[in-house]
C-alpha cells in the first residue's frame, strides 16, 4: 500500500482535552489557535486511550500496544509528526515507541496486538515544541494584543520533561521554552524555583493530603516570585492548582486566587481570538484579570 | 649437541593434581622424547626443598634445559631461574610451563586437565632447546628523582628522597606549594590544624639542601627511560624575579584589581592581580596573573610590549629593591633541562566543579550551596572569613546547614560511579567544625552508606552523630530550592521512609573527587597509562601498588585515586622508597628480554626496510630510527632501532615487522614455531 506523505501534523487529543471532557478548554484552545497561524493540525481517525495512569501501571505490554496503535494510525495516514498536547499522552506515545525500538520481542507482541506493523519514523510532539518549531514567527507576526504588567510563572510539571533521556526535550531541571512562548506573548516571565516539581498529578482522588501538599508549594512559590497567574501546558497540572485552590488555601491558612492558565490561551489571547472561543470561561479560579490584562 | 633437559611437574598442593594426573604428565613428558633425561613430580616445587631438588638434579645430571610445569611464570619464574643462577645455568634456560592458572583451574575434569597439560609441557620442552644464554642489560643510573607536584603527596616523596641522601627536583605549577592540604581547616580524625601540620613540611622542603623547587613551572617533555631520562621544564613567567623579591608586600599592597576571585580560597574570597595565593605561601613572593592585571591587558589590547605599557605601574613603583626592581614585567618562560633517573608523579586531584550536573540542586545558581573545599576555607582561620562561619550570600551566620554527601561519588549517570573515599569523613569533621563554631547551629547529613574504614574514623563519625548532635539521614536530596532566604531542602529518608524536607540557610555538597583535568596529558608527557575516570593507573593494584605502567616512574597521592592524608603520606613514603633504591646502584640491571631489530654485514646493513610501522606500535616509545652511513658520512639507509633501556619487551613490534627484522630475545621465531610445532604435529 503506498502512504501519501502528509504535511498536516496528525493530533492526538487524548481523554483529558478532547471535546466534551474535563478539560476541553486546552484542546478547543489549541485548535483555535492553530487555525490561526498554523500548522494545519488533523486528527488521527479512530485514536485511542494512550494507555497512561491505569494501564500503564498494570500492564506494560497493554499500555504499550494503547500507544502503539495510535502510532501506528499515524503511520499508515501519512503524518511525520504527531501533536500530543496533553504530557501524559506525549509521554506515554514516546516511552513506547522507545520501549519497541529497544525490544525487538515487545515489538513483535505489540504488532501482533494491534495487528499493524510499527515502522517507527513518526516523531512525537508536545505543545511547546509545536510552538517553537513552528510558530515563533507567527505569533511575532500576528500578535494583536500586548498585555499591560502581566507576570507570569511558566509551570512546566514531571511529565513535560521526564524521564529526560528519553524525551530529550529542553533542561529537564532548568528549562526555558515555556518562558520564551510567554515572552512572545508580551507577558513577562518572573523567575521562580519550582517549575519542574509534581502537582501530585493522579493522586489527585487517592491522596488529597499529599496533593494539596505539592500544590501549595507550587503556588505559594509562584505568589511569592510576583506572579499574576500560572501558564501550564498539562490537563492535569490545571486540574490540581485550579479546582483545588480554595480548598488549598484552607488547609494552608492561605488565600490563593492565582488564574491557571493553558499556554495555549495565553497565545489565542495575544493574537486577540475572544476569550470565550479559547475556553477561557470554563476555569475554577476567574480568569478575568488575564483577559483584562490583554484588553 | 642436543640439550639434555629436565621437566617438574608441581603439585601445588591439590591445586594443579586434583585436575591434572602430574604422575602421567612427568611420565609422557619423557616418552618419544629423547632430549628429555629427567622428569619426576614434586608437591610444592616453589618451597626451599623444591628448589634444592631443583639445583641437585640440574648438577647431578648435567641438564642444561628446565622445564618447570607449575603456576604462572609470574609467580615463580624469577624463584626458578635464580635457582639455576646457583648451579651455574644461565637462567633463560629454565622455562615455566603454566599448569595452574591456564589448566588446572580453568578445567573441571582430570582427564581434559591431563590432556591439555601434556601438551602445554611438550611445547614449552621444545622451546627449551632453542633457548639460548641471555646476560642482563647494564644501564646507567643518574642519581636524581623529579616529583611533578607540590602537594602533600610530592613534599613528602621529596623530602623522604631527599632525606636519604640523593637529589630532587620538585615542579610545581602553582605559584606555591601545599596543594590542597593547605587550603583545608582542621583534619580528620584529630582534628589537628592542616596548615599547622602541613607549613613545617613545606618549609623543610624549601630549605633541604637537597632539594631544588621549581614554582610556576611545569612539566615541557620527558624523553629517555629508566636511569637516564631528559625533562624539559617551562619555568612560566612569574613576572618577579625570585632572586630580588624579598616578600615584603609592598606590590601587592598597592595593586587596584582586588576584586579577582581567589583559587586558593575556592572563589569564596578575592585577591590581587600581583598576588601570593596565602600567607604561608612557599615562596613567599609573589606572582602575576597576566590574565587580569590591567597593564598586561593594555598591552595585549596595544600590542606592545608590557614594560612599555603606562596603564598602571603601581606594583613596580612601590617596590623598594634598588637599583634593579624586583617585578620585570617583560619576563618570558624559561625552558630548564634536567637529567634525573627516576620520577615521582604526584598531580593530585581536582574537587568535581561542574555545576551544570546538578541543575536540581540549583546548577550553580545559588551562592549559599557550596561544596566541601569552599567550606574548607570558611572555616580555615586563613580563609576568607577568618575562620567565622558565614553564609556567603549576605554574610548571616548560619544556623541549619544540611550536608550532601556522595554529590557526583558513586553515581554513573554524573560520570563518576567510583567513591570518593574522603566525603563520609569529611563531611563528619564539617558538622563538628560547625558545631564548633556556631554553638546553637543544626546539622544535617544525606547520606548513602557512611564509610569509615581506618584507624579513629568510625569512632570519628560516631562521635560526631552521638555528641556533637549532626542528624544523619539515609537518603538522596532529589531538590534544592530557594524561599526567601532559606533553601529548602527535599529528601527521602529511606529508613523511615518518610519525604523529608528542611529549610536550610546553607547547603554543603561533598563533591566528588576528579582527575585533574589535564591529567591525560602529563600521562601522555610521561608515557604512563590511565584508568577510565582519568586517574593514573598503578601496574598492580595490590602487589605494586606505586609504580606506573613505565619503567622509573613512579606514582603517589590522588593522582592515581581518591585517598586522604595519613594513605596520600603512607604512598609518597613507599613512591619515595622505591626511588631511592632504583638510585642506590650505579648501574641498573635489566632483564634481557628486548627487541632487536637486524643489523647484517654489508651491503645489506640491515634487513630492516624502515617503514617504521614499529614505531607506530611501540606503547614505550622505545623504537628509535638510526642513520647508517658510509665512511664519508653520507646516510646509506634509515633503520629502526630499539632502545633497550625503554623495551619493555611485549612483543608487538617483532609481530608487525614486515620483513621480519626484528626479533624478542627469549621469544624469537624459531623458539615460538618450536612450540606451536609440537603441538600440531602430534
Amino acid at each position: 500500500m503506498q502512504i501519501e506523505e502528509k504535511t498536516k501534523i496528525g493530533y492526538y487529543p487524548g481523554c483529558a482535552i478532547t471535546m466534551g471532557s474535563s478539560s476541553e478548554e486546552y484542546g478547543t484552545s489549541v485548535l483555535r489557535v492553530a487555525e490561526e497561524i498554523g500548522p494545519e493540525l488533523e486528527e488521527i481517525h479512530d485514536w485511542n486511550c494512550c494507555g497512561a495512569s491505569s494501564a500503564h501501571a498494570t500492564n506494560h505490554k497493554l499500555s504499550t500496544a494503547l500507544s502503539i496503535r495510535n502510532i501506528s494510525l499515524a503511520e499508515q495516514s501519512g503524518y511525520k509528526e504527531i501533536l500530543a498536547p496533553c504530557p501524559m499522552c506525549s509521554q506515554r506515545l514516546i516511552v513506547s515507541q522507545n520501549d519497541v525500538e529497544e525490544d525487538e520481542e515487545l515489538k513483535k507482541d505489540v504488532e501482533d496486538a494491534i495487528e499493524m506493523p510499527c515502522n517507527g519514523g513518526v516523531k512525537i510532539i508536545n505543545y511547546l515544541e509545536l510552538i517553537k518549531n513552528y510558530c515563533m514567527d507567527e505569533i511575532a507576526e500576528k500578535k494583536k494584543k500586548t498585555p499591560k504588567d502581566l507576570k507570569i510563572a511558566s509551570y512546566y510539571g514531571c511529565l513535560l520533561l521526564r524521564p529526560p533521556k528519553v524525551l530529550k526535550f529542553d533542561d529537564p531541571e532548568n528549562p526555558t521554552s515555556m518562558e520564551e512562548i510567554v515572552e512572545a506573548t508580551g507577558a513577562t516571565s518572573v523567575d521562580w524555583e519550582l517549575k519542574t516539581n509534581c502537582c501530585g498529578g493522579g493522586f489527585t482522588l487517592s491522596r488529597t493530603d499529599v496533593v494539596l501538599k505539592l500544590t501549595n508549594d507550587i503556588l505559594e512559590c509562584a505568589a511569592d516570585a510576583g506572579a499574576d497567574a500560572i501558564a501550564v501546558a498539562c490537563p492535569m497540572c490545571h486540574a490540581n492548582l485550579d479546582m483545588r485552590q480554595k480548598k488549598i488555601g484552607k488547609e494552608y491558612n492561605r488565600k490563593f486566587d492565582i488564574p491557571i492558565v493553558y499556554i495555549s490561551e495565553l497565545i489565542g489571547l495575544a493574537l486577540d481570538l475572544g476569550p470565550i472561543s479559547l475556553g477561557l470561561n470554563k476555569h475554577f479560579i476567574d480568569t478575568e484579570s488575564v483577559v483584562n490584562a490583554f484588553a | 649437541m642436543s640439550k639434555k633437559i629436565g621437566v617438574f611437574v608441581c603439585h601445588c598442593g591439590t591445586n594443579i593434581s586434583a585436575t591434572v594426573d602430574v604422575e602421567k604428565v612427568a611420565e609422557e613428558a619423557k616418552k618419544n622424547n629423547p632430549g628429555v633425561s629427567y622428569t619426576t613430580t614434586y608437591k610444592y616445587m616453589c618451597s626451599d626443598p623444591g628448589q634444592k631438588l631443583l639445583r641437585d638434579k640440574i648438577k647431578e645430571e648435567g641438564l642444561d634445559g628446565v622445564v618447570v610445569a607449575a603456576c604462572s611464570p609470574k609467580m615463580h619464574e624469577h624463584t626458578f631461574r635464580n635457582a639455576a643462577i646457583k648451579t651455574g645455568l644461565n637462567p633463560y634456560h629454565v622455562e615455566i610451563s603454566n599448569l595452574r592458572e591456564q589448566c588446572s583451574w580453568v578445567h573441571p575434569d582430570k582427564p581434559t586437565g591431563t590432556e591439555k597439560s601434556i601438551d602445554l609441557v611438550r611445547m614449552m620442552t621444545e622451546k627449551t632447546r632453542k633457548d639460548k644464554s641471555l646476560n642482563p642489560i647494564k644501564v646507567p643510573v643518574t642519581k636524581r628523582a623529579l616529583v611533578i607536584g607540590g602537594g602533600i603527596a610530592g613534599i613528602q616523596a621529596a623530602l623522604d628522597i631527599a632525606d636519604g641522601g640523593q637529589e630532587v627536583i620538585m615542579v610545581e605549577r602553582e605559584a606555591s606549594i601545599g596543594g590542597h592540604m593547605a587550603q583545608l581547616s582542621e583534619t580528620f580524625p584529630t582534628l589537628d590544624c592542616s596548615q599547622c601540620i602541613m607549613t613545617p613540611k613545606m618549609v623543610e622542603a624549601a630549605q633541604h639542601e637537597n632539594i631544588t623547587m621549581h614554582t610556576w613551572s611545569e612539566i615541557e617533555s620527558v624523553d629517555g627511560y629508566i636511569g637516564n631520562f631528559d625533562v624539559k621544564i617551562r619555568k612560566k613567567a612569574r613576572s618577579v624575579d625570585l632572586d630580588l623579591c624579598t616578600g615584603c608586600s609592598s606590590c601587592w599592597q598597592v595593586c587596584p584589581c582586588k576584586k579577582i576571585k581567589s583559587e586558593f580560597d575556592m572563589g569564596m574570597g578575592n585577591r590581587t592581580a600581583i598576588y601570593i595565593p596565602f600567607p604561608q605561601a612557599i615562596p613567599s613572593k609573589p606572582v602575576i596573573d597576566r590574565e587580569n592585571c590591567i597593564l598586561f591587558k593594555d598591552a595585549r589590547k596595544k600590542n606592545i610590549k608590557p614594560n612599555d605599557s603606562k596603564v598602571c605601574r603601581k606594583c613596580i613603583d612601590a617596590c623598594p629593591i634598588a637599583p634593579v626592581k624586583a617585578i620585570d614585567y617583560n619576563q618570558v618562560d624559561e625552558i630548564v633541562e634536567e637529567k634525573v633517573g627516576a620520577i615521582i608523579v604526584a598531580t593530585g586531584y581536582k574537587e568535581l566543579d561542574d555545576t551544570s550536573l546538578y541543575g536540581e540542586y540549583g546548577g550553580g545558581k545559588y551562592k549559599d550551596v557550596i561544596t566541601g573545599l569552599q567550606f574548607e576555607r570558611l572555616a580555615s582561620a586563613s580563609g576568607p572569613t577568618e575562620g567565622a562561619i558565614k553564609r556567603p550570600s549576605d554574610g548571616k551566620e548560619p544556623e541549619i546547614v544540611v550536608f550532601i554527601q556522595c554529590v557526583g561519588s558513586r553515581d554513573p549517570a554524573k560520570g563518576c560511579s567510583y567513591c570518593s573515599k574522603t566525603c563520609c569523613m569529611y563531611t563528619a569533621k564539617h558538622t563538628m567544625l560547625f558545631k564548633h563554631k556556631v554553638h546553637h547551629g543544626h546539622a544535617f547529613v544525606f547520606y548513602i552508606d557512611i564509610r569509615c574504614a581506618g584507624k579513629g574514623y568510625e569512632e570519628f563519625s560516631q562521635r560526631a552523630i552521638e555528641e556533637e548532635g549532626a542528624t544523619y539521614l539515609r537518603g538522596r536530596v532529589s531538590r534544592i530550592y530557594k524561599k526567601g532566604e532559606k533553601l529548602v531542602v527535599l529528601g527521602a529518608d529511606t529508613l523511615t521512609g518518610s519525604v523529608v524536607e528542611i529549610e536550610a540557610d546553607m547547603v554543603v555538597l561533598a563533591s566528588a573527587m576528579k582527575a585533574q583535568d589535564d591529567a591525560t596529558k602529563i600521562a601522555q608527557a610521561v608515557y604512563i597509562q590511565y584508568d577510565k575516570d582519568k586517574f593514573l593507573s598503578e601496574i598492580h593494584p595490590k602487589l605494586k601498588p606505586v609504580e606506573s605502567s613505565s619503567a622509573g616512574i613512579f606514582l603517589a597521592g590522588t593522582c592515581q585515586g581518591p585517598k586522604d592524608i595519613p594513605e596520600t603520606v603512607a604512598q609518597a613514603g613507599a613512591a619515595a622508597s622505591k626511588v631511592l633504591a632504583l638510585l642506590s646502584a650505579d648501574e641498573l640491571e635489566r632483564e634481557p628480554v628486548v627487541a632487536k631489530v637486524d643489523r647484517s654485514p654489508p651491503p645489506v646493513f640491515s634487513t630492516c626496510i624502515g617503514c617504521f610501522y614499529c614505531q607506530k606500535v611501540c606503547p614505550y616509545s622505545a623504537i628509535e630510527s638510526e642513520d647508517i652511513k658510509a665512511r664519508d658520512g653520507s646516510v646509506i639507509k634509515t633503520v629502526a632501532r630499539v632502545n633497550e633501556g625503554l623495551c619493555q619487551g611485549c612483543g608487538l613490534c617483532a609481530a608487525t615487522c614486515r620483513s621480519k627484522s626484528v626479533e624478542l630475545a627469549g621469544f624469537n621465531d624459531e623458539q615460538i614455531y618450536a612450540e606451536i610445532n609440537a603441538l600440531e604435529f602430534n
